[in-house]
């Protein structure tokens, strides 16, 4: 259809006014994305760009090594091994499955550890690495890294984990670390973003526990660029955490690995303290337990055997065993007379083989008695009936404060767990606890060291350390932190007189050295440079009288031994307590001595420390002995 | 027929022809494609494959069929419209009937060398047919009711089927550019104001309708709408897109990261980074600047086309470049507005920048029409 003149123009009119219209409404709307551009990309720049980075950049949490803990010669006895394991992390893990099948085929993980990698997972901070597998071996370990791609989320990361080289030597002292449980955190206020990491190691008993502030150190950070499949582009900066401070203890590691080794067998406990300064040489707990069980994850078998076992392995003695001191604790009551001065240290106290009170006997281990006995004498022989009269006269307040004095009935400030404070009895005490009013008897039994008093064997040492020096010692276990030397504890002199305390240790000498009724005797020390000066005791935990040798195991006695020396320049306080071991005299001196010598040599003592008749014995114990070989090296070949 | 009202000898001939092709907006076309090039080399990661090079190759067979079409005089375009409509309409059909059955839901013909939508080929046929239709209806009836029906009818059969699919920006495009051609032809105001009034009540309606039992619409269109206007409600699914999209775009800054080094699309948190979201890394990578850049290239377009078309006294000619020249510039400003959080997210793609062998050889296509129409106008002395 052919259009006319007047139509054409009409048509090119109209179009040409629509399509400017048209093209202005366009390039309006043109102006309102360029606006928006301009909007999004110039104003809003930064709140996006910070969008941006925080989607693509990932802050991991590095967890810092744990502080080393060192003995006082520099060796280590917790340290810190490299593991193998693989992670994951939960704002990285949206392919899961994949992952998680891809690993039973490489590395044949199991169905449970599926399920519980999926539960932490569920559980876990979302940045918090959850542990795949653990302690892998390297093949394992590169056939993961090398499968990176296939396994979305999946990081090989090499981890830290504490080990203990010395095994059981230190498992009391140190404790152990474990993986931190909802227990834990729950104690805890403001926990450390460094404890949201599953399985993360922090101290669970022992000084691990009670050093965790300072073990633990400062977390790093990793920030990483990832893509939205959690795959790791690259690192973007890496802050190092702090290592935990070096802690160094006063344990002496190979005097504490001959102790255990005495000790070996049974259920027993020793302690070596410098009289000086406090510090604790050795802290033995037999039998002991290899701390890096627990840290590795112990089996139910193992802990039950741990837990059933009756020499009870996994409580420190040393510390959390209260025992009753038995005639070791003589000392204190002697103290205790002379001080108020209700006798002086020569006057004499008949013993006939019972001292009778309130119509009841009260007995002496020497059922014929002992005659008449001085001070010395009392210690030397341990007769009970020259105590019993001590208490009747010096009363049981006199003695329990002159216990304080020595070291007993409160809990020491030391880095391990449940430090018992022990018992010393007042009147108050048994009324407030026992409903029933002292009685003289209870005094008597408190004399020799029974009835209610309890000790530990860390006090019995200090109790030792401070009649042998006259000075306020106290036990002290870290000797540093981070290279900052701990201050020594208060030494200061006794407020006591010194002239009855060396009345006191001349009757310590006399046990040990005199060959006219010393209860200790035979285990006295032949080198005169180095003579030994102790106190027996041999605590009943049952009444009747019995032969040890046929009763049970756990009737029998406990025996113990405390004792310092050299007698005339003091340097090591020791107490040995072996449970139900029988007598002190036989079963606690002889260990107390062993142990004595090895720490005043700084080694395995010379034969000819021992008494000539003894040596070959003593040659034939170190023999026997079940050292670690860097101390087996040491073993003196006999001179004579 | 119209062609006749002009004397053909003002029409250039022969090779002449190569002479008024317009080179200007080729040349244009080929700086939006190369942008295309980049953007898709740099969201693959530095390399040519799997989208630059492939996309190359179609923008090349493109820029040679946009030759030959332009060849073409115009008057065989608008004689073949109806046709061509037909035929493209029955292939919807036969997709939108049979591709559910027998081809495991596709809505594509695979032609061997490519895919071809025909929904895609819609767009430009519903413009050309109405062009023509107006070219051959008398001017004066052009506003009277009856004669409106018609392009109306025109329009809404390809809608209703691409709105089945469904593909909610297809519909747009269809129902949006057709509607232009209208304007253009010089349909009466008020039919447009009534329109828009009752668009209106009808997006109320759909609201309104929202979880009764005469829902018009899906509920998961229903959920783009809500991430539309509020993406933090869902970030990790619907609103992901969105989200991501603006993060991209917003951390572009003024100039960009540089080139490929764009850390929300290299790190594949855009989704689609290189079919409807490449405009995303586009602005991530250079900023504010490559994006006025992009913009202004995509002005220049529509402006050559609508100074071409206010020069052309062939009215079919005219019509049908403001067509084209509106369905491109729906194109761009739809997706634009869409990965800028302006608009729901409706799966239309960036012309010429997008992969895809579809959109791009039907655009190629259509601007040799609008070459066709450029060559072919009546040039009066």
């Amino acid at each position: 259809m052919r259009r006319s003149a007047g139509d054409t123009a009409l048509s090119a009119r109209k179009i040409t006014r629509r399509s400017l219209f048209l093209g202005a409404s366009q390039l309006a709307f043109m102006g309102v994305l360029g606006l928006r551009m301009r909007y999004m990309q110039v104003d809003q720049a930064d709140e996006f760009r910070l969008l941006a980075d925080e989607n693509r950049i990932r802050i991991h949490l590095l967890p810092p090594a744990r502080g080393m803990i060192y003995d006082r010669l520099g060796t280590a006895i917790a340290e810190n091994e490299q593991t193998f394991r693989i992670v994951i992390r939960r704002e990285d893990s949206a392919d899961l499955d994949q992952s998680l099948a891809a690993l039973e085929r490489l590395i044949g993980l199991s169905a449970e550890d599926q399920a519980r990698v999926r539960k932490e997972l569920k559980e876990a901070n979302p940045s918090a690495p959850v542990t795949i597998a653990d302690r892998m071996d390297w093949d394992s370990f590169t056939l993961v890294a090398a499968n990176g791609p296939a396994l979305p989320g999946v990081t090989p990361d090499v981890g830290l984990s504490r080990n203990y080289p010395l095994k059981g030597d230190f498992a009391h002292v140190l404790g152990y670390v474990g993986p931190v449980s909802e227990r834990d955190l729950a104690k805890l206020e403001d926990p450390d973003e460094l404890l949201t990491i599953p399985k993360f190691q922090i101290g669970k008993t022992g000084v691990e526990n009670k050093l965790e502030d300072v073990l633990r150190g400062q977390a790093g950070t990793l920030s990483v660029e990832q893509n939205a499949y959690g795959r790791i582009i690259r690192e973007l900066g890496r802050k190092e955490g702090t290592q935990g401070a070096a802690v160094q203890l006063t344990v002496d590691h190979r005097l504490q690995n001959f102790t255990h080794a005495i000790l070996a067998g049974e259920s027993a406990a020793a302690v070596v303290i410098d009289v000086e300064t406090g510090d604790v040489m050795a802290a033995a707990s037999a039998p002991s337990f290899d701390p890096n069980l627990f840290v590795r994850g112990i089996s139910y078998a193992a802990y039950d055997s741990l837990l059933n076992n009756d020499h009870r392995p996994l409580p420190a003695k040393t510390v959390q065993g209260a025992y009753p001191p038995g005639s070791t604790f003589k000392l204190v009551t002697a103290m205790a007379a002379l001080s108020a001065g209700v006798i002086g240290a020569e006057d004499t106290v008949y013993c006939r083989g019972y001292t009778e009170v309130g119509g009841r006997r009260f007995h002496c281990w020497k059922r014929s008695g002992h005659g008449a006995v001085d001070l010395v004498g009392s210690l030397k022989y341990s007769c009970d009936c020259y105590y019993y009269e001590l208490a009747q006269r010096a009363g049981i307040e006199a003695i329990s404060d002159m216990g304080r004095k020595l070291g007993l009935g409160e809990a020491f400030d030391l880095p391990m767990s449940a430090v018992s404070s022990g018992l010393l009895p007042t009147k108050e005490w048994k009324l407030a606890n026992r409903g029933t009013d002292w009685v003289v008897g209870d005094s008597l039994n408190a004399s020799i060291g029974q009835g209610f008093v309890l000790t530990t064997p860390m006090q019995l040492a200090t109790m030792a350390a401070r009649v042998a020096t006259g000075r306020m010692i106290s036990p002290r276990l870290v000797r540093s932190i981070d290279g900052v030397e701990q201050p020594l504890l208060d030494g200061a002199p006794l407020d006591v007189d010194q002239n009855l305390l060396r009345q006191v240790r001349k009757g310590m000498y006399a046990v040990s050295n005199d060959p006219r009724g010393g209860t200790a005797y035979r285990s006295r020390i032949a080198d005169d440079t180095m003579k030994i000066a102790g106190k027996t005791g041999t605590s009943q935990v049952r009444n009747a009288v019995v032969n040890n040798n046929n009763v049970p195991w756990e009737q029998r006695d406990h025996a113990l031994f405390v004792a310092f020396a050299p007698y005339d320049n003091p340097r090591y306080a020791v107490s040995v307590v072996v449970e139900h071991g029988g007598g002190g005299s036989t079963v606690a001196a002889p260990i107390a001595r062993d142990i004595m010598l090895f720490a005043l040599h700084g080694g395995l003592p010379p034969l000819e420390a021992y008494p000539s008749d003894q040596r070959g014995a003593a040659q034939a114990r170190f023999d026997a002995l079940d050292l670690r070989d860097t101390l087996a090296a040491t073993k003196p070949q006999s001179r004579a | 027929m119209s062609y006749l009202e002009h004397n053909l000898k003002t029409v250039p001939t022969g090779l002449r022809k190569i002479l008024y092709f317009n080179w200007g907006l080729a040349l244009l076309l080929t700086a939006v494609a190369s942008v295309g090039f980049i953007m898709l080399y740099s969201v693959a990661g530095g390399t040519l494959m799997p989208w630059s090079e492939p996309q190359m190759k179609r923008f090349a067979v493109g820029f040679v069929l946009m030759f030959f079409v332009g060849m073409v005089p115009i008057w065989f375009w608008r004689n073949i419209a109806g046709l061509a409509y037909i035929a493209t309409f029955i292939l919807l059909l036969v997709v939108e009937f049979f591709g559910d059955v027998g081809m495991g839901a596709q809505r594509w013909i695979d032609l061997g060398f490519m895919r071809l939508q025909p929904s895609e080929l819609m767009k430009i046929n519903v413009v050309m047919l109405i062009a023509a239709y107006y070219d051959w209806l008398d001017i004066k009836k052009v506003s009277r009711p009856l004669w409106v029906l018609i392009p109306v009818v025109i329009i809404l059969l390809p809608t209703a089927l691409v709105l089945k699919q469904p593909d909610l920006g297809t519909a747009i495009l269809l129902l949006t550019g057709g509607a232009i051609v209208m304007f253009c032809a010089g349909v009466h105001w008020a039919y447009f104001a009534a329109v828009i009034a009752s668009g209106v009540g009808l997006v109320s309606a759909v609201f309104a309708s929202r979880g009764t039992t005469w829902q018009l619409i899906k509920d998961y269109q229903f959920r783009r709408i809500d991430t539309f206007l509020d993406p933090s409600m869902d970030p990790h699914d619907a609103g992901y897109h969105i989200t991501q999209s603006k993060i991209a775009l917003g951390s572009g800054g003024w100039s960009g990261k540089g080139f490929m080094q764009g850390t929300q699309s290299r790190l594949s948190f855009l989704p689609e980074k290189h079919t409807d979201f490449i405009f995303t890394t586009l602005a991530e990578e250079f900023g504010f600047i490559g994006c006025i850049t992009l913009l202004v290239l995509y002005g220049l377009i529509i402006l050559f086309c609508i100074s071409s078309a206010i020069d052309n006294k062939n009215r079919f000619g005219a019509l049908v470049t403001l067509g084209i020249a509106s369905t491109f510039f729906l194109f761009y400003a739809v997706n634009m507005a869409m990965v800028m959080g302006l608009a729901p997210v409706v799966g239309v793609p960036l012309p010429l920048v997008s992969y895809g062998g579809s959109a791009m050889l039907v655009l190629m296509v259509a601007f040799g029409v609008v070459q066709s129409a450029h060559i072919h106008k009546p040039r009066g002395r």
